[in-house]
């Protein structure tokens, strides 16, 4: 699509060109990206929001232009919906904790059996501190949710329903406005819904008021952008309804001793110096996501995943996971290669330039339902070509003959 | 060199990092297997992969007299449990807990990379731990 874009694949690894598949982890950027915060850090660096000198007021707008991106990509209502994190894992952690300061013993989280581990730590945090009790979704065979098993699963004790938009191993896409809509017609109507878009924001057009949740959780680094940044969507009215999780400078009005008076939203919930060139690199990474378009991103993306399931099935001793050929996925094959261990997998397959994830992704009890130690996975960005998914493909059926 | 402050050749050929001894020794381990009369056992995972190691040993007079492994594991992580067993067997048990992963890798002739350096250690702790039962 655009490889020219990024410097990074020019590289060569192990005498071969890199063919990186491993953008579910984190994608790489394009140079619009390293050269806006470069720009950035040479001409306009200073402290955001209370510096009354030029470069202070040119930081500002920078990373609140950043947020207006974000507001517009993302289809908020309003910009203050719009809370800047240090990622996915950070805002999902925040929330968590905000959120665990309202629960009371035997009040209920349903999470899912296929979260990545930052969809669930914070949640069992929570749940041990306050005495909630912790339940899953089953995933079926096929990948997706038990979403029958979610209408039994929630009582009028459910206060938070958490789960991810898209897998990070099995590429499932969950319908997530079913999800909220069956929430709401439950015993559970008032529960608040957090879905985890790590996977989804890089590869599906977002659009907050047609998925309908609470709170959406992002990280700029697997779309293009730099690391340290992520986006912590929230309702307003819900946001505006909770006291903030964390305290320290910009979360405040005006502060004594013993007590304060909380700052407006969005800034409420951001305490201390923000990631400013990292706003700004986010910027930069919408811009050029949006010049290509995300339907077109997805289009992409989906058939470079057909292409890479067809390719592997056909190898023998070769098991795919997740939804079958025809069923949505998102970015992401997860494979086993029968009688080698993920690692050395990804290993010998390294010595070929090829960079793929293994190991359980951060999802040890998907791990366990799947009956894998952990998997091998490849994963693909609008920088990804067909021609790399046959590299990939012969690599694989190459394997066997190595160790 | 990656030409980064602080920075160091980071690739090193496959060669170097699967030799023929781990190869062989992941495609037949000699001391993998149950140990019925064991004096100890432990098993511990590795949080990096979820690799899961166990050791049994049966010491009889202070000595190593046997010691097998068994589990789930990469070949690197198999084939230095594999070296493990074999390091540990005869050896007094406070010269087989000082063993290290100099010796195993002298033994597997390899080249480890330092994000598999855990495969390598795993066996080594659990050993520990099963001595020390």
């Amino acid at each position: 699509m655009t490889r020219g874009d990024f410097p990074i694949l020019e590289r060569v690894v192990n005498g071969r060109p890199l063919v990186y598949l491993d953008s579910a982890a984190s994608s790489q950027r394009p140079r619009s990206v390293i050269e806006a915060m470069t720009r950035y850090y040479e001409r306009s660096h200073a402290n955001v929001h209370r510096s009354i000198h030029t470069l202070g007021e040119e930081a500002t707008e920078l990373y609140e232009i950043a947020r207006d991106r974000v507001h517009r990509f993302i289809g908020a209502a309003a910009r203050e919906e719009v809370v800047f994190t240090r990622g996915t894992t950070d805002g999902l952690g925040l929330i968590a904790e905000t959120i665990g300061r309202t629960l009371r013993a035997g009040d209920e989280i349903i999470v899912t059996e296929l979260e990545h581990h930052s969809n669930l730590i914070p949640w069992q945090l929570v749940a041990r501190d306050r005495g909630a009790a912790l339940k899953a979704i089953p995933v079926r065979d096929d990948g997706s949710l038990d979403l029958d098993a979610l209408d039994r699963l929630l009582t009028a004790r459910t206060r938070v329903v958490a789960f991810a938009h898209v897998s990070n191993v099995l590429g499932t896409i969950t319908p997530v406005p079913e999800v909220v809509r069956r929430v709401r017609n439950s015993a559970a109507r008032t529960a608040l819904t957090v879905v985890d878009g790590a996977q989804a924001a890089p590869h599906l057009k977002l659009d907050m008021s047609a998925l309908d949740c609470d709170f959406y959780v992002f990280s700029a680094h697997k779309m293009l952008g730099p690391t340290g940044i992520g986006v912590l969507y929230g309702r307003r009215a819900v946001l505006d309804s909770l006291e903030p999780g964390r305290g320290g400078s910009e979360m405040i009005k005006e502060v004594w001793i013993d007590h304060a008076q909380w700052n407006d939203l969005p800034w409420r919930f951001e305490p201390g110096t923000p990631p400013i060139a990292e706003a700004v690199g986010l910027t930069a990474a919408i811009e050029y996501l949006e010049k290509l378009g995300m339907d077109r991103v997805t289009e992409h993306e989906a058939a470079l995943a057909a292409r890479a399931v067809k390719g592997l099935s056909a190898l023998p001793g070769v098991r795919v996971f997740g939804p079958p050929l025809g069923v949505p996925r998102g970015a992401v094959v997860a494979f086993a290669v029968e009688g080698l261990h993920p690692h050395d997998v990804a290993a010998l397959l390294d010595a070929d330039g090829i960079a793929v994830r293994a190991g359980h992704h951060c999802a040890m009890p998907l791990m366990r339902r799947l009956g894998v130690v952990g998997t091998s996975r490849a994963s693909f960005s609008v920088y990804t070509s067909p021609e790399e998914i046959d590299v990939l493909v012969d690599a694989v059926g190459a394997l066997r003959s190595k160790l | 060199m990656t030409g980064h402050p602080g920075g160091r050749a980071l690739e090193r050929p496959v060669a170097r990092e699967y030799t023929d001894a781990i190869r062989e020794r992941w495609r037949r381990p000699r001391h993998r297997g149950e140990l019925p009369d064991a004096t100890g056992t432990a098993e511990d995972v590795n949080p990096l992969c979820g690799d899961r190691v166990r050791f049994a040993v049966q010491v009889s007079d202070g000595t190593v007299a046997a010691a097998k492994f068994t589990g789930d594991s990469c070949a690197i992580c198999t084939a230095s449990a594999d070296v493990t067993a074999e390091l540990a067997t005869g050896r007094s048990t406070a010269e087989a807990a000082k063993l290290g992963t100099e010796d195993v890798l002298e033994v597997l002739r390899a080249d480890v990379r330092p994000t598999r350096m855990r495969c390598v250690t795993l066996p080594l702790t659990v050993l520990g731990m099963a001595l020390a039962r």
